[in-house]
C-alpha cells in the first residue's frame, strides 16, 4: 500500500482522536476533582450525539452550530445528576458508586433505544462529502471541523481552569477536599458544576462525533470503555494526558483497522489498556498515586 | 538469653524524609521491651519494617536466627510475629468470635480447634460477654482489646505491640498490663510495645528503647532512661533540663 | 461432615430450606411449560450469579467481565460436541479448565500488578470485550454468524448429551444451584470463607495475621470462574445457539451481577432471591405489556436500571438482610448472615 494510505488514515485518525480527547477530558475533570467514576460517561456522550441528530432532522441546524446549546443542556444534566443523585454517594464504597452509574447508564442507554429505536441514524450536512487536499493529503471535511471544534473546546477549558477564580476554586477541591472546606467553598456546588462542565465537554464531543459517525444507542457502553481506556492510558487526573490519550487511541484505531478488519480495530485500544494496567498504571502523563 | 529479635542498623526514608537512620536493638527472648519516643521519632515505622509493611533501606532484621527483613507480613507472622496496629483495624463487618477466628487459623488446623482457641483467647481479653457482637459496635477500648485478642490468637513468639493503651482508663490499663505480665510469665511471651503511656512502660518493660528523629538515643532499665538526660531533654525541652 | 454443614444452623431455617427445595422439586409437575422456563431462568441466574458472589461477596474483587466465562464455558463444551460428538459431561471438564485458566490469568495479572478497584472492574471489561471481538471472528466456532447445535426432539430426553425437555434442563439447572448453595455454605464456614472475608474487609490486617492475600484472591478468582462455566454448559445446550455479541457482551455481565446486588452482595441466599425478584418482575411487567399490546425494545433493560439504582440508594446491603431479620433468621445487625 502506498505511504499516503497509512498517512491519509493517521491523519484521519488524529483528527477523530481529537474528539476522543475532549470525551475523555471530560470524564477526566470528574474524576480528577469529584473523585467519582462516571460509568454514563458515554451514554451522556450518546445523548448528545442523538440531541444533535434530531435538532437536524427536524430543524436541520447543524450540529457544529448547535455544539453550544447542546452543551449546555448535558451541561444542566450532569450538574443535576451530580446534585440530586451521586452526592450523597461520595462517601460511600467503591463499588457502591460504581454501580450506581451502572444503573443510569443501564436506564440511559435503554431509555435512548425505546426513543430512537435501534437502527443508526445520521446527519448528512452540506460538507458530509467534502474534502480538502493538503499536499499529498486528503482529509474529510467533517473531520477537520471537528478537530478545530474539539481543539477550540479544549483551551477554552484550559483556560477557563487556569484563569478564572471558580476554575481555580475547583482545582483546590481537587487538590485538598478539608482543606478547600476550611477555605470556605462550597464544595458540594462546585462538585456539582464540575460534573456539569464535565458534562458539557461530553456534550461538545457529541454534537461533533454526530458529524463523524452514525449514531445507535449501543455507542453508549462502546464510548465510555474507549473514555475510561483513553484516561487511564493518558493518565487518570491529567488533562493534557486525556488529550494525548484521544489522540494515541484515535491513530490505534485508525491504523488497526486499516491493517486488520475494521471490527477488530477496538482490540487494539484494549490491549493497549492491558499494558498499561499492568506496566504504567498511572498512564502516560499522570501521577504516581502517593 | 540470647536475642529473639535483633534489629541492626535498619533505616528508611519516605522520598527525602528520613525516618528511621541507623537503629540497632535486640529484644531477647522472654522480655519485654518498650520503644518510646516523642511523636514523630520512627517508632511506628520501625515496627512496620520488623513485620514486613516495609522493606528497610538498610540493615538487617533477624528474628529466631533468621533474617526477616523484606519479607512479606503474613510470612512473618506464620514465622511468628504478631502484630497490633495503631489505628485499630478491626473486621468491621465480622463478629468478635469471627475476627478472632482468623487471627487463630494461624496457628490451628481446622475451623472447630480455632473456634476453640479464639474462644480462650476472648476470656483473656475480657470481652467474653461480647463474642457475637460486630466488631464495628465496638467501643474504642473493646477495639483495642480486639485487635490484642486476634494478634494473640495467632500464636506467636514475639508480640509487637502499637500503642495499645492509648484511650485506655486506668483500671483497663491495668487490667492489660496485668494480662501481658501473664502471658509473659506463663507462656514466655517475648513482647515488644511501643507507649507513650508511661504508667504502662514503667509497669511492664524490664527494658527501654528511646527514639528520638529516627535514633536510638537511650537505652536500658526504665529507671535508667528516666533519668538520662538526652531523654529528658527530647521530651520536655533544652530549657527544662 | 453434617456438622460442618449443619451448626449453627437455627432450625427455622433449616425447615424454611427444605420446605423450599420439596416445592421446588415438585413444581414441574403442577405448572405448564412456560413457568418451567422462567424458572430454569431465575435458576440460571441465581447460579452464575452465586459464582460470581464468590468473587466479590466473598473476596471483594468486582468483576465485570463474567459473561466471559459463561462464554468461555458454552463455547467449549459446545464446540467439542458440535465437532467431535464428545458428550457435554465430559465437555464440561474442557470448560472448567478453561475458564479456571482465563481467571487465573487474570487474577494473576491484576494481582502481581496490583490492579485493584475500578481499575480491576476495567480490566475485566476489557477481557470480555477482547473474547467478544475474537469470537466474532473465530470460523470454527461460527464466529458472529453464530454457532449452532442440532436441536433436539423434545419427547426423548438424553441425558448424556443433554438433548431434552425444559423439565430435564429444569432439574439439572435445580441440582447445579443447590450444589452452589450447598457449596458456598461450607465455604463459609471453612478456612478459605474466613480468609476471604477478612481481605474483603482489611487487607492489611488480614495479611498480618497470616494470611497470603494472593493466594486466597487466586483461589476465589479461578473456582468462581469454574463454577461460572458449568453455567455456561448449560446454558449452550439449552438455547442451543451462541453469539459473540450476545453471550460475551457486557450487557450479560451487568445482568448476571444484578441478582446479587439486589439481593445482597457477600450472603448466601442474596444471588436467589435477587434473581427470583428481577426475573419474576421483568416477566409480569412482560406480560401486563404484551397485554396492553405494547411491545417496545428495552424497557427490560430500563426496568432493571431503575431497580438496581433503587436498590442502590436505598438498600446497599441489598433485600436480603433486612428480609431475614423479618424471617427471624440470621443475626442482626449482620452484614454476614448464615443465610
Amino acid at each position: 500500500m502506498p505511504a499516503d494510505i497509512y498517512l491519509n488514515v493517521a491523519v484521519s485518525g488524529l483528527l477523530t482522536g481529537l474528539v476522543y480527547g475532549l470525551m475523555a477530558l471530560g470524564l477526566s475533570v470528574i474524576f480528577g476533582v469529584v473523585r467519582v467514576v462516571n460509568f454514563a460517561h458515554g451514554e451522556m456522550m450518546t445523548i448528545a450525539m442523538y440531541l444533535a441528530v434530531a435538532l437536524f432532522a427536524n430543524y436541520k441546524l447543524d450540529p457544529l452550530v448547535m455544539m453550544v446549546p447542546i452543551a449546555v443542556v448535558l451541561f444542566v444534566l450532569g450538574y443535576l445528576m451530580q446534585r440530586g443523585l451521586i452526592s450523597p454517594f461520595i462517601n460511600r464504597p467503591e463499588h457502591s458508586q460504581f454501580m450506581l452509574l451502572v444503573a443510569i447508564a443501564l436506564i440511559m442507554v435503554n431509555g435512548l433505544l425505546i426513543v430512537f429505536g435501534p437502527d443508526a441514524q445520521s446527519v448528512q450536512t452540506s460538507y458530509s462529502y467534502d474534502s480538502f487536499m493538503v499536499g499529498r493529503l486528503i482529509v474529510d471535511a467533517t473531520k477537520v471541523y471537528a478537530g478545530a471544534a474539539a481543539v477550540a473546546v479544549a483551551a477554552a477549558l484550559f483556560a477557563f481552569f487556569r484563569f478564572t477564580l471558580i476554575g481555580k476554586a475547583i482545582r483546590a477541591c481537587a487538590d485538598n477536599y478539608a482543606g478547600a472546606l476550611v477555605v470556605g467553598l462550597n464544595v458540594k456546588s462546585l462538585y456539582a458544576l464540575t460534573f456539569g462542565i464535565g458534562a458539557a465537554c461530553v456534550g461538545a464531543a457529541g454534537a461533533m462525533m454526530a458529524v463523524l459517525v452514525d449514531v445507535t444507542p449501543p455507542l453508549g457502553p462502546a464510548y465510555t470503555l474507549l473514555a475510561f481506556v483513553i484516561v487511564i492510558t493518558g493518565g487518570l487526573g491529567s488533562m493534557p494526558g486525556a488529550l494525548l490519550g484521544g489522540l494515541l487511541i484515535g491513530i490505534t484505531e485508525a491504523l488497526g483497522g486499516l491493517f486488520f478488519t475494521p471490527s477488530a480495530k477496538s482490540m487494539f485500544a484494549f490491549g493497549l489498556l492491558v499494558l498499561v494496567l499492568l506496566f504504567r498504571p498511572q498512564g502516560i502523563l499522570g501521577k504516581r498515586p502517593s | 538469653m540470647a536475642a529473639l529479635l535483633a534489629v541492626e542498623g535498619i533505616s528508611k526514608s519516605f522520598r527525602g524524609l528520613r525516618a528511621v537512620q541507623d537503629v540497632s536493638f535486640e529484644v531477647p527472648q522472654g522480655e519485654i521491651v518498650a520503644l518510646i519516643g516523642p511523636n514523630g521519632a520512627g517508632k511506628t515505622t520501625c515496627f512496620n519494617m520488623i513485620a514486613g509493611v516495609f522493606r528497610p533501606d538498610a540493615g538487617r532484621v533477624t528474628f529466631a536466627g533468621a533474617r526477616i527483613d523484606g519479607h512479606r507480613s503474613d510470612q512473618i507472622c506464620r514465622a511468628g510475629i504478631g502484630r497490633t496496629f495503631q489505628l485499630v483495624k478491626p473486621f468491621a463487618g465480622l463478629s468478635v468470635m469471627e475476627n478472632v477466628m482468623v487471627g487463630a487459623l494461624n496457628a490451628c488446623a481446622g475451623v472447630r480447634e480455632a473456634r476453640d482457641r479464639a474462644r480462650q483467647v476472648i476470656e483473656q481479653l475480657g470481652l467474653g460477654g461480647k463474642t457475637d457482637l460486630l466488631a464495628a459496635s465496638l467501643t474504642l477500648p473493646d477495639r483495642k482489646r480486639l485487635e490484642v485478642a486476634r494478634a494473640l490468637a495467632t500464636g506467636p513468639r514475639l508480640l509487637l505491640l502499637d500503642e495499645v493503651m492509648a484511650g485506655l482508663r486506668p483500671t483497663e490499663t491495668d487490667h492489660m498490663v496485668a494480662l501481658f505480665r501473664e502471658l509473659n510469665a506463663t507462656l514466655g511471651l517475648t513482647i515488644l510495645l511501643i507507649e507513650h503511656v508511661m504508667r504502662a512502660v514503667m509497669a511492664l518493660s524490664g527494658r527501654v528503647i528511646v527514639l528520638h528523629h529516627g535514633q536510638v538515643i537511650a537505652s536500658g532499665t526504665p529507671a535508667q532512661v528516666t533519668r538520662d538526660p538526652a531523654v529528658l531533654e527530647c521530651y520536655l525541652g533544652e530549657e527544662a533540663v | 461432615m453434617s456438622e460442618l454443614l449443619l451448626s449453627g444452623v437455627p432450625r427455622r431455617a433449616l425447615v424454611l430450606l427444605a420446605a423450599l427445595l420439596a416445592a421446588l422439586v415438585a413444581f414441574p409437575l403442577l405448572v405448564n411449560d412456560y413457568f418451567i422456563t422462567v424458572l430454569i431462568l431465575i435458576l440460571y441466574f441465581a447460579y452464575v450469579g452465586q459464582a460470581w458472589n464468590i468473587m466479590m461477596g466473598f473476596a471483594g474483587q468486582l468483576s465485570l467481565g463474567h459473561a466471559l466465562y459463561v462464554g468461555l464455558g458454552a463455547y467449549a463444551a459446545a464446540a467439542l460436541y458440535v465437532h467431535f460428538g464428545i458428550s457435554p459431561w465430559i465437555g464440561l471438564g474442557a470448560s472448567i479448565v478453561i475458564s479456571a485458566a482465563a481467571g487465573a490469568a487474570i487474577g494473576f495479572l491484576a494481582f502481581r500488578f496490583g490492579v485493584a478497584g475500578v481499575y480491576f472492574a476495567i480490566l475485566t471489561i476489557a477481557f470480555g470485550e477482547f473474547a467478544r471481538i475474537g469470537f466474532d471472528h473465530w470460523h470454527w466456532v461460527g464466529g458472529s454468524a453464530g454457532f449452532f447445535l442440532p436441536v433436539a426432539n423434545y419427547t426423548r430426553n438424553d441425558l448424556l448429551y443433554l438433548r431434552g425437555s425444559p423439565t430435564m434442563f429444569y432439574y439439572l439447572f435445580l441440582g447445579i444451584t443447590v450444589a452452589a448453595f450447598v457449596l458456598c455454605h461450607a465455604l463459609l464456614r471453612s478456612r478459605a470463607g474466613y480468609y476471604w472475608l477478612a481481605i474483603r474487609e482489611s487487607p492489611e490486617a488480614a495479611q498480618a495475621l497470616g494470611i497470603d492475600i494472593f493466594r486466597y484472591k487466586m483461589y476465589a478468582v479461578t473456582l468462581s470462574a469454574a463454577m461460572t462455566s458449568l453455567g455456561g454448559v448449560l446454558f449452550a445446550f439449552y438455547y442451543n445457539n451462541l453469539f459473540p455479541e450476545q453471550v460475551f457482551h457486557i450487557s450479560r455481565s451487568i445482568e448476571l451481577i444484578l441478582g446479587p446486588i439486589i439481593g445482597g452482595i457477600g450472603t448466601l441466599f442474596g444471588p436467589i432471591i435477587g434473581a427470583f425478584l428481577l426475573t419474576a418482575l421483568a416477566e409480569s411487567l412482560h406480560e401486563v405489556m404484551a397485554a396492553f399490546g405494547i411491545d417496545v425494545p428495552g424497557i427490560k433493560q430500563v426496568f432493571y436500571g431503575f431497580c438496581l439504582l433503587l436498590v442502590v440508594m436505598f438498600l446497599p446491603d441489598g433485600v436480603w438482610p433486612p428480609l431475614a431479620r423479618r424471617l427471624g433468621l440470621g443475626r442482626a445487625p449482620s452484614k454476614r448472615s448464615e443465610g
